[in-house]
C-alpha cells in the first residue's frame, strides 16, 4: 500500500516529464483489460465446444482426426516393421550367417535395435500430439 | 548354506524396505481417491518408474532369460513386445484415458458408453486378467524361494501375498507408488550388476565350466549331472543317441538302471531321476531347438512357429494397453499431457532394463544346460551367478539377483492387488475405504488359492496368456471407445464376450493339455492372432447394427477425452462419487465458471 502511494506522485512527475506523446502508448499497454477480453472470447469458444454448435463440433472433429492420423500412422509403421522381421528371417535364413563383431545380425536386430527405435517413435508422437493441442488451444484462445 | 543366508538376508532387506516405503506412503492416505488413484498427483517421472517397477514382473526378471536359454533368438520377441505395448498405449490411449476422469477401467467403460451392463462385464474381465497375472507371480515366488532355500513352493507365494496385502491395506495406491518406483531401480541394479560381472568373468575365461561345443552344434554336459523331474510330466527330444541311468518312469514304463535313448521323444514322469555322464548330449524339452545351430537362428521352427511369433507380437503390442494394473497407474497422472510423458518415459526405462536378461539368457545357455532337460528355465537367472563364480562373490551376486526377483514379485503383485481391489470395491461393494480393504484381502486369498491349485508353467507363457486376454477384450474397447463415435454398449459387451470367451476357452484347453501330455497346438497356447481381430470385428459390426443405442452425448464425451488440458474439461469421476464435500464444492465451482459440465 505504502509502496504504491509512494510511487504515485513520482510517476505523475515522470509522465509530466515525458509529455503527452509518450503517455499514450503507455496507456494502451495496460494488460489486465486485454486479458479479460481475450478470456471472454476463449470462454465463448469453450462454451461453443461444450454445447456442440456446428463450429465447435467441426473444431473437435478436426483435432481428433489429426491426432488419430499421427497415432495410426506411427503405429502402422512400427507394426509393419515388426511383422516384416519374422517373415524375412523365415524366408532368408542366410541372414544369420552375417555377423557384426561376432554377433549374428538377428540377435542385434532383435536384442538391441528395437528399444531406441520404439523410444524415438514415442518421442515423435508426443511432439506431434502436443503441437496439435497447442494449435488447437491457440485457435480457441486467439 | 552360506549362499542361502546371503540370499535370505537380501530378500528380508527388500521386504523391509517395501514395508517402510509403504508405511511412509500410507500415512496420509485416508480417502477413497487416495486408495484408488493416489489423488492423481504423481509426477510423470516417478509415475513412469512406478509403472516400470510394477510391469517388470517375474516374467521379465526371470522368464525372459529362461526363454532365451531355451528358445534362443526367437524369445527376444517377448521383451520387444513387452516394450512396444507401451508405444501402442502412448499412441492410442494414454492422454484420452486420463482425461476421461475415470478411476477404473469399468468406470471408463460406463462413462463412455453410458450403460451399467458394460461396466459389469468389464469388471469380470478385470478380475480375470488380474488373477491370471497374479498366479504366475506367486508361483514364481515359490520357485525362487525353493531354488534358494529348499523351502516348499507354497511358502514363497504365501509370503509375497502376505506382504502385499498388508501394504495395500495401509494405503492403497498411495502407499504402493513409492514402493514400486523404488523397486524399478532396485530391479535394474539387481540385474545389471550381475550381468556386468558375469560377462567380465566369461570374457576372462570363456572355457571354464562352459559346455563343450562340438562342431555339429550338439549341446553336451560339461560334467556328470543328476537331474530330477519336478511335479509335472516332461517331454524331452533326443537328437543324438546317448546312454544314461534312469530311476523312475519313461513313457509310462518303469526303469531302473542304464538305458539307451535313440532319436525320438521321451515322456518323463514326475520324480524320475536321470544320471548323465560328462560329455553326453543334452536332451531338450520338446518344442525347443535341440542344437545350438538352430538356437542361434531365428524362425527355425517352421510355419507354425512363425504364426506363433506373429500371435505373440499381436498379443503384447495390443495387450499392454488393456492390462488393468497398468492403466490404473495412468489415472494417477495429474493430466493428459503428463500421462503421455509418463508413457514415453516408461519406454526409456524398459528399454534400459531389457538388454540385461538377454545377456544372462545367452550366458546360461553356456553354463546351465541341465535346465534344458527338466524345462525349469525360469531358475536360470538365479542359478547362474553361483555356477559361474563358485565362491563368496558368486553368492553375493546370487543374493542380489534373488532380492531383485523378490522385488519383481512384490511390486507386480501389489499393483495387481490394488487394481483388482479397486474394481471389486467400487463395482461390487459401495466403495468406501473399508470395502477397499476387504476387497484386498479377498483378492489375495483367491490369488494364492489358485496359485497353489494350478500347474506351474513358464512365467512368460502364462503372462503372455493374460496379454492375449487383455488384447482381445479391453484393447478393442479402449481404442474404439476413444476414437470411434459409433461404439455402442451392446457392441462393446458382445466384443468383450467373444474375445474374452475365446481366450479363456483356449486357456482352459491348454491347462488341461499340460496335465495330459501337452497335446494342444500352438494357436491354442497363443491365440491372439485370431481373437483380437474377431473381437474388433464383433464390436464394430454389432455397434453398427445397434446404432440407435449410441449415447446421445457422444460428442461431448469425445470432446472431453481429446480437448487439450489447458481448456479445463477434465472432471474426475472419483471426486464426483467419493470426494469430500469440500472437493465437490471446488469442482462445482469450476463448473459454474463455465469451463465445462459434469455428467
Amino acid at each position: 500500500m505504502s509502496r504504491h502511494d509512494a510511487g504515485k506522485p513520482e510517476q505523475a512527475a515522470r509522465e509530466a516529464w515525458l509529455g503527452e506523446q509518450a503517455r499514450k502508448p503507455r496507456r494502451r499497454r495496460v494488460v489486465l483489460a486485454d486479458s479479460t477480453k481475450a478470456r471472454g472470447k476463449a470462454l465463448r469458444t469453450i462454451i461453443e465446444l461444450e454445447e456442440q454448435t456446428s463450429v465447435g463440433e467441426k473444431l473437435v472433429r478436426d483435432l481428433i482426426r489429426q491426432q488419430l492420423k499421427s497415432a495410426f500412422g506411427l503405429a502402422f509403421a512400427v507394426l509393419i516393421g515388426m511383422c516384416l522381421l519374422p517373415i524375412t528371417f523365415y524366408l532368408v535364413p542366410q541372414i544369420s550367417d552375417l555377423k557384426i563383431l561376432g554377433i549374428p545380425i538377428p540377435w542385434l536386430v532383435l536384442g538391441l535395435a528395437p528399444f531406441p527405435i520404439l523410444y524415438g517413435v514415442g518421442w515423435v508422437f508426443r511432439r506431434q500430439a502436443e503441437r496439435h493441442e497447442r494449435d488447437f488451444v491457440n485457435m480457441v484462445d486467439r | 548354506m552360506n549362499a542361502t543366508i546371503w540370499s535370505l538376508s537380501a530378500i528380508v532387506a527388500v521386504a523391509a524396505v517395501t514395508f517402510l516405503l509403504g508405511y511412509v506412503g500410507s500415512r496420509k492416505a485416508n480417502t477413497t481417491p487416495d486408495f484408488l488413484v493416489a489423488r492423481r498427483a504423481i509426477p510423470a517421472t516417478r509415475n513412469a518408474a512406478a509403472i516400470s517397477g510394477e510391469y517388470l514382473s517375474a516374467a521379465s526378471f526371470l522368464g525372459v532369460a529362461g526363454l532365451v536359454l531355451k528358445d534362443g533368438v526367437d524369445a527376444l520377441w517377448y521383451p520387444i513386445g513387452f516394450t512396444a505395448g507401451y508405444l501402442a498405449l502412448l499412441l492410442f490411449v494414454a492422454a484420452p484415458l486420463r482425461r476421461s476422469g475415470a478411476y477404473t477401467l469399468p468406470d471408463f467403460a460406463e462413462a463412455r458408453l453410458g450403460s451399467a451392463n458394460v461396466r459389469h462385464f468389464s469388471t469380470f474381465f478385470v478380475v480375470c486378467i488380474g488373477v491370471l497375472y497374479l498366479v504366475p507371480q506367486l508361483q514364481s515366488a515359490g520357485l525362487t524361494l525353493t531354488t534358494i532355500t529348499g523351502l516348499p513352493p507354497w511358502f514363497g507365494g504365501l509370503i509375497v501375498t502376505a506382504i502385499v496385502v498388508i501394504n495395500v491395506l495401509g494405503g492403497g495406491m498411495r502407499a504402493i507408488t513409492l514402493v514400486q518406483a523404488f523397486q524399478y531401480w532396485g530391479k535394474l541394479f539387481a540385474i545389471a550388476a550381475p550381468t556386468f560381472v558375469l560377462f567380465v568373468v566369461f570374457l576372462a575365461s570363456p572355457h571354464r565350466g562352459t559346455q563343450p561345443i562340438s562342431d555339429d552344434g550338439v549341446i553336451r554336459f560339461p560334467q556328470a549331472e543328476t537331474i530330477t523331474v519336478a511335479e509335472q510330466v516332461v517331454k524331452v527330444r533326443v537328437d543324438e543317441p546317448l546312454t544314461l541311468k534312469v530311476h523312475g518312469q519313461i513313457d509310462g514304463r518303469g526303469a531302473d538302471g542304464p538305458v539307451f535313448w535313440g532319436r525320438g521323444v521321451y515322456e518323463l514322469s514326475p520324480g524320475t531321476r536321470m544320471e548323465f555322464t560328462a560329455g553326453s548330449p543334452v536332451p531338450v524339452v520338446e518344442g525347443s531347438p535341440t542344437t545350438n545351430h538352430d538356437w542361434t537362428r531365428p524362425q527355425t521352427g517352421g510355419i507354425s512357429e512363425l504364426l506363433r511369433t506373429y500371435s505373440l507380437i499381436f498379443a503384447t503390442f495390443l495387450g499392454t494397453m488393456g492390462l488393468p494394473h497398468v492403466l490404473v497407474r495412468f489415472y494417477t497422472n495429474p493430466d493428459g499431457k503428463a500421462a503421455r510423458r509418463t508413457a514415453l518415459h516408461v519406454l526409456y526405462l524398459l528399454g534400459l532394463f531389457y538388454i540385461f536378461p538377454t545377456v544372462l539368457g545367452v550366458l546360461s545357455r553356456l553354463y546351465l544346460p541341465q535346465l534344458l532337460v527338466n524345462g525349469k528355465t525360469d531358475a536360470a537367472v538365479l542359478m547362474l551367478p553361483e555356477t559361474m563364480v563358485p565362491n563368496l562373490g558368486g553368492q553375493i551376486l546370487g543374493a542380489i539377483v534373488a532380492a531383485g526377483a523378490f522385488a519383481a514379485f512384490l511390486s507386480t503383485s501389489s499393483g495387481l492387488v490394488v487394481s483388482v481391489a479397486g474394481v471389486v470395491s467400487t463395482d461390487i461393494m459401495p466403495g468406501k475405504v473399508r470395502d477397499f480393504r476387504w476387497a484386498t484381502v479377498f483378492t489375495g486369498l483367491v490369488a494364492i488359492g489358485l496359485a497353489l491349485l494350478l500347474p506351474r508353467s513358464d512365467a512368460s507363457l502364462t503372462v503372455a496368456m493374460s496379454f492375449a486376454l487383455a488384447a482381445s477384450t479391453f484393447c478393442p474397447l479402449l481404442v474404439l471407445g476413444i476414437w470411434w463415435r459409433g461404439l455402442t454398449w451392446v457392441g462393446a459387451v458382445c466384443g468383450l464376450v467373444v474375445g474374452g470367451g475365446m481366450v479363456i476357452t483356449a486357456q482352459v484347453v491348454s491347462v488341461v493339455s499340460s496335465y495330459t501330455g501337452r497335446w494342444a497346438p500352438a494357436f491354442i497356447t497363443q491365440p491372439a492372432l485370431i481373437t483380437v481381430p474377431l473381437a474388433f470385428m464383433t464390436m464394430i459390426v454389432v455397434s453398427k447394427a445397434t446404432r440407435r443405442r449410441a449415447p446421445a452425448d457422444v460428442n461431448q464425451i469425445l470432446l472431453r477425452l481429446h480437448a487439450p488440458d489447458p481448456l479445463g474439461f477434465i472432471r474426475d469421476r472419483d471426486i464426483a462419487r467419493f470426494g469430500t464435500a469440500e472437493e465437490k464444492a471446488r469442482m462445482a465451482d469450476d463448473q459454474r465458471r463455465g469451463a465445462g459440465r459434469t455428467r
